[in-house]
């Protein structure tokens, strides 16, 4: 305990972080395995490991670099159809699932992280609202290409094809990605213990990258571009390093995501989605990891619990007035100052207490 | 920067949160009434649908409709076998109809009635298999959901079959094909063009089997155009694609919210075609705000018809329009089917309130493949060990403000 007294605030947060992740996954997977939690929270456990991440791996953009990014969720969607093409071409290849699964996340990662590179290029010459406007055009572009995309796999290799389905497949070839019908028999192989892995990789990279050299001129160059340009720091390297890792978490997260799901289609990966993965940032604190992971968790969870779904016709609504009253709590200076009045209040009293 | 973050995500949040609650139910729906009167317990029908999002009108169309026929059921037979219904919305999304699975799941559902829409059909249709959990579709009638349908361009398949899954509409395939034939049999056009949504398992489904067909057939197509749902607002260049190769019947295989669009558009630069549409376009003459003369000469494939004159129609209409104040659509007459097919099966197998949902399904898949169904959207419905009903599709044209039988 006292070893923990003495790090750094930072490194106790991460520490922490780290700990809450082991110790709900610790609780969580044997009463998962012996069917002891609702058929609801159970089916969830893997969706809620994916949108973490993308969470985290937002923030790294959002939070640690400073910059606004509309499209994330075009990452997932490259990660996601990628992976579930990999791990459907694989299928006979690689008869173990947990490998597969493995195989197919760093192949969504990879797929993203070069997508990601691609569109940095343009995308980082801007600042503030221009490149937030830029990612939200780049994300409803990979989404209009995945939709118009056909992939099918046969004994010579994959075939692909883009508006129409135009390859003829060969004996016992079969179609993998249907344009806009997606892809329509995904078989699961994500697993909860997957989605922890990833989660637990996923902070190790973050937070690795925020507390070494690089992760300094990232923060430096959120915090004033211009002095951090001055004093020699490349800035289109850093921004490109933490976007360009983003991207590709991001990516591996849409391979968890779309392994864990029956079906997937292009349209599910728009505008929305990426506007609600913004939402867990804000909402958790930008910057904030852990932050991150209880704003997506609760968010995900929240809507398909009992009590909202008893609300019926009017539980969209009352979510979206939690998440209003959320954001305002959170933000409210007056609550702030009241919390941080209440706080010293209560210090001040063990102070005195120990005087006496 | 970080309060403009703050503030750029609030008004988008708020945008959206405007964008998604257009299409929300107006009337809220009725509980299920308590089996007070029955001293049988009920067995457990759990539906989802989209209640909420772009696409509830289906999916309360299909609840309510459902929700007649298991009052209807109960108010008859007070000691028999009474029917729980729950719908639990999956906002049209695959994740959010496995989540409404769960939690029909979770409830004790021991029949579903299957997803709404077809996205979320795939989905549901896999975990309802692994389950064994018997499942009947109103309207979900992409082959994916049924399995067991070959890929017509590489003839294997993909999906094996999925043999408790059920549906009570027609398969895409069969429409778009019979379109094609209803076309070439009654020489409705000389020249053809499609317009479709090639965002959408149902419009490219029916789309790909038409295409298909009229190929086989011969049939003239002059113009191919498609739309996304992000695009489903301006029809001019389509339109104006269809009129310049001298169309002079539009095919539509789409809902008709956009289909609504289409023909005020079309109106407005003065191209009046002949238009044929699928079964979603039945309910084009209710759209608020539409003006219905414009829809005059539409020709569709449907399998209900609101203004039938049978008695059971003229119930169901007069009872759904007490209830909810409007005429109702094939999705709620599909839906209503599927609870007396369901209910006829259940009764005729034997099957008890107490049963575990596996034993019920091998009963009432031994059942539906054998037994006969006489509802609202066709007579004398059969089903095969393939899933797909066999009814025959109703061609039908507006005259007048009103749907008026073909043939």
């Amino acid at each position: 305990m006292n070893k923990l007294k003495s790090m750094s605030p930072a490194t106790r947060t991460n520490f922490l972080t780290y700990a809450a992740v082991i110790l709900t996954f610790a609780i969580l997977q044997p009463l998962s395995a012996a069917g002891k939690i609702s058929p609801t929270l159970q089916g969830q456990l893997v969706p809620v490991c994916a949108y973490v991440v993308m969470a985290l791996s937002l923030n790294l953009t959002v939070g640690v670099l400073g910059e606004l990014s509309l499209g994330h969720a075009g990452f997932m969607s490259v990660g996601a159809f990628s992976g579930a093409v990999c791990a459907s071409a694989l299928q006979n290849v690689i008869p173990a699932s947990g490998l597969r699964l493995g195989v197919s996340m760093v192949v969504g990662a990879l797929l993203a992280g070069i997508v990601g590179t691609i569109i940095s290029v343009p995308v980082l010459r801007l600042n503030g609202d221009y490149l937030a406007i830029v990612t939200l055009a780049f994300g409803q572009i990979i989404k209009s290409i995945v939709e118009n995309l056909y992939v099918g796999v046969d004994a010579k290799g994959l075939h692909f094809s883009f508006l129409q389905p135009t390859m003829r497949l060969g004996e016992g070839g079969r179609m993998i990605l249907n344009g806009p019908m997606g892809i329509p028999n995904i078989s699961k192989i994500s697993t909860f213990l997957a989605g922890f892995i990833l989660i637990m990789v996923t902070l190790a990279v973050i937070f690795n990258l925020v507390n070494s050299r690089s992760g300094r001129a990232i923060m430096a160059l959120r915090d004033n571009r211009i002095a951090a340009e001055s004093v020699g720091i490349n800035v289109i390297k850093y921004k490109m390093m933490a976007f360009v890792i983003s991207a590709a978490l991001a990516g591996a997260a849409g391979a968890l995501f779309s392994l864990g799901q029956n079906t997937i289609v292009a349209s599910k990966f728009d505008f929305n989605m990426s506007i609600l993965i913004l939402v867990y940032v804000v909402l958790g604190g930008q910057g904030k990891m852990w932050g991150s992971i209880l704003a997506a968790s609760f968010l995900t969870i929240l809507p398909e619990t009992a009590a909202m779904r008893d609300l019926k016709d009017y539980r969209m609504l009352a979510y979206a007035i939690v998440l209003i009253l959320v954001m305002l709590a959170t933000n409210s200076p007056a609550l702030k100052g009241f919390f941080a009045r209440f706080f010293r209040r209560k210090e001040d009293k063990t102070e005195k207490g120990g005087a006496q | 920067m970080k309060k403009r973050i703050f503030a750029l995500t609030m008004a988008a949040v708020m945008t959206v949160g405007l964008l998604s609650g257009c299409g929300g139910g107006t009337t809220q729906e009725t509980k299920t009434p308590d089996n007070s009167s029955g001293t049988s317990a009920a067995i457990k029908i759990g539906g989802a649908g989209p209640l909420t999002g772009g696409a509830a009108i289906y999916g309360n169309a299909a609840a309510r409709g459902a929700q007649i026929a298991a009052d209807e059921i109960n108010a008859a037979n007070p000691d028999g076998l009474q029917i729980d219904l729950r719908y639990e919305d999956d906002a049209h999304d695959a994740e959010k109809s496995v989540n409404a699975y769960n939690t029909l799941k979770g409830w004790g559902m021991q029949v579903f009635l299957g997803s709404v829409t077809s996205t979320p059909g795939v989905a549901t249709s896999v975990e309802a298999n692994n389950d064994h959990m018997f499942y009947l579709t109103p309207s979900a009638s992409s082959t994916d959901v049924l399995g067991g349908v070959a890929n017509p361009l590489t003839g294997t398949v993909d999906i094996q079959r999925k043999d408790n899954v059920f549906q009570m509409c027609f398969v895409d395939p069969n429409q778009g094909s019979a379109s094609a034939q209803y076309i070439y049999d009654q020489n409705l056009g000389s020249s053809i063009a499609v317009i479709y949504k090639n965002d959408d398992v149902y419009s490219t489904g029916v789309y790909n089997s038409f295409d298909a067909k009229a190929k086989e057939l011969g049939l003239n197509v002059v113009s191919v155009t498609t739309f996304t749902t992000d695009t489903q607002t301006d029809f001019s260049v389509q339109l104006g694609d269809a009129k310049n190769a001298g169309a002079d019947l539009v095919f539509l295989p789409m809902y008709y919210d956009a289909a609504a669009l289409i023909f005020t558009q079309a109106n407005a630069m003065g191209y009046a075609p002949k238009w044929f549409g699928i079964d979603g376009m039945d309910g084009i003459l209710g759209v608020v705000g539409f003006d219905t003369s414009l829809a005059e000469g539409v020709m569709l494939l449907t399998p209900f018809n609101a203004d039938a004159e049978d008695e059971a129609t003229k119930n169901f209409v007069k009872t759904y329009q007490d209830k909810y104040g409007e005429v109702p659509n094939q999705f709620a007459a599909d839906a209503y089917d599927c609870v007396y097919a369901i209910y006829n099966a259940l009764t005729e197998a034997g099957v008890t309130a107490d049963m575990s949902a596996g034993d019920i399904c091998d009963k009432m898949v031994a059942q539906f493949t054998a037994m006969t169904f006489d509802g609202l959207t066709g007579e004398g419905m059969t089903w095969d060990a393939s899933g797909a009903v066999t009814k025959s599709p109703k061609g039908m044209v507006i005259q007048d403000g009103a749907y008026v039988g073909m043939d």
